[in-house]
């Protein structure tokens, strides 16, 4: 699908799960799976690295 | 057929591994996002599908640890436990009940404020390792060589003023193998250990691309591991050890929500049905 953001093109996996994280090849934006559902996909801006994100 | 549920705030590939073992053990199984769960004070375990134990997996410490909160408010079984994530969440938490139960670890000096840190460092002497209270993968973390060093970060700290920021938690630097250790525990026992070895600084974090190694896990190992989790409080835990040229092994970290993928490649363990096991079984007893 493409990308929110510059508009290329993001592989989405067959086996893809809603929260799962792709990344855009070309502008290198993160985005989450909000919905998958078959071949339909919708994309929401990830949330960035929080200072107490980790272990 | 028992029902497990996965609470996540980024679906990493620990935690579909996770799913894919309790699918492959027969499980009902439900992943559930964090970010889009709505629980109030009326609430009541029924209104959710958290089914016979959750294993609580958000990437976001303060989401997991009020996650867990609320969950524990519904009697749901979780793990780990909200005291557990709360001891494991916070370095000066963790480092005090860790000395408190005869578990080896690096010495640390507290300081409550950026004054009370400077004198405390020009009398115990350069370098020491500063932490931020909060935070993993190595963030944050920086020896502070000398005094130039230390009125910069001071300074710095003093500007972003975030609340963790006026706690000053200084660790003595070890001398050891450019390498630490890292323990997965499940009930106290450690699993799978590997080394993490250093790409070039003094972070051996797999986050910041150590390479990992397989570690045999020895008798000292199994039984500093079993104490630290039992210290803590035990459920699943990562166990952080380094071997110090002159004292030995010593724990200088246990982590609440643990990361494997690094470990899962190097081990023959098979670490999430551990996992998996392990949850549903402690709510049998």
């Amino acid at each position: 699908m493409n990308c929110p953001e510059c508009d290329g093109n993001i592989k989405i996996p067959d086996d893809a799960s809603n929260g799962e994280i792709v990344s855009c090849p070309d502008c290198g934006a993160d985005f989450e799976i909000s919905k998958s559902n078959g071949s339909k996909v919708e994309l929401k801006q990830a949330e960035t690295v929080g200072e107490d994100w980790g272990e | 057929m028992s029902k497990v549920c996965i609470v996540f705030d980024r679906l990493r590939s620990e935690e579909k591994m996770l799913e894919k073992q309790a699918i492959e053990l027969g499980h009902d199984t439900t992943m559930l996002d964090a970010k889009m769960t709505q629980i109030n004070t009326d609430s009541s375990k029924n209104d959710f599908q958290f089914g016979d134990v959750v294993l609580e997996r958000c990437v976001s410490y303060f989401r997991g640890l009020h996650f867990t909160a609320c969950l524990e408010f519904l009697d749901v079984p979780v793990i780990n436990k909200f005291e557990v994530a709360r001891i494991c969440g916070n370095k000066l938490f963790m480092s005090l009940l860790l000395k408190k139960h005869g578990v080896p670890t690096p010495k640390t000096y507290f300081s409550f404020s950026a004054d009370a840190a400077r004198e405390n460092l020009e009398k115990v002497g350069y370098p020491l390792v500063l932490k931020p209270v909060i935070g993993s993968w190595g963030r944050g973390v920086m020896p502070v060589k000398d005094k130039d060093t230390m009125d910069a970060i001071f300074e710095i700290r003093e500007l972003t003023d975030g609340p963790h920021d006026r706690i000053f938690y200084l660790q003595e630097l070890i001398k050891r193998p450019p390498r630490d250790i890292r323990v997965i525990t499940v009930g106290d026992q450690a699993i799978a250990a590997m080394y993490r070895k250093s790409t070039g600084g003094f972070k051996t974090n797999i986050a910041l691309g150590a390479d990992p190694e397989i570690c045999q896990i020895t008798n000292e190992i199994e039984e500093l591991c079993a104490k630290s989790s039992k210290a803590v409080g035990g459920g699943i835990l990562g166990v952080d050890l380094m071997e110090d040229e002159k004292k030995g092994m010593v724990v200088h970290e246990v982590n609440n929500t643990v990361e494997f993928k690094g470990l899962a490649k190097v081990t023959k363990k098979n670490i999430p049905k551990e996992m998996i096991e392990f949850a549903l079984n402690s709510t049998r007893k």
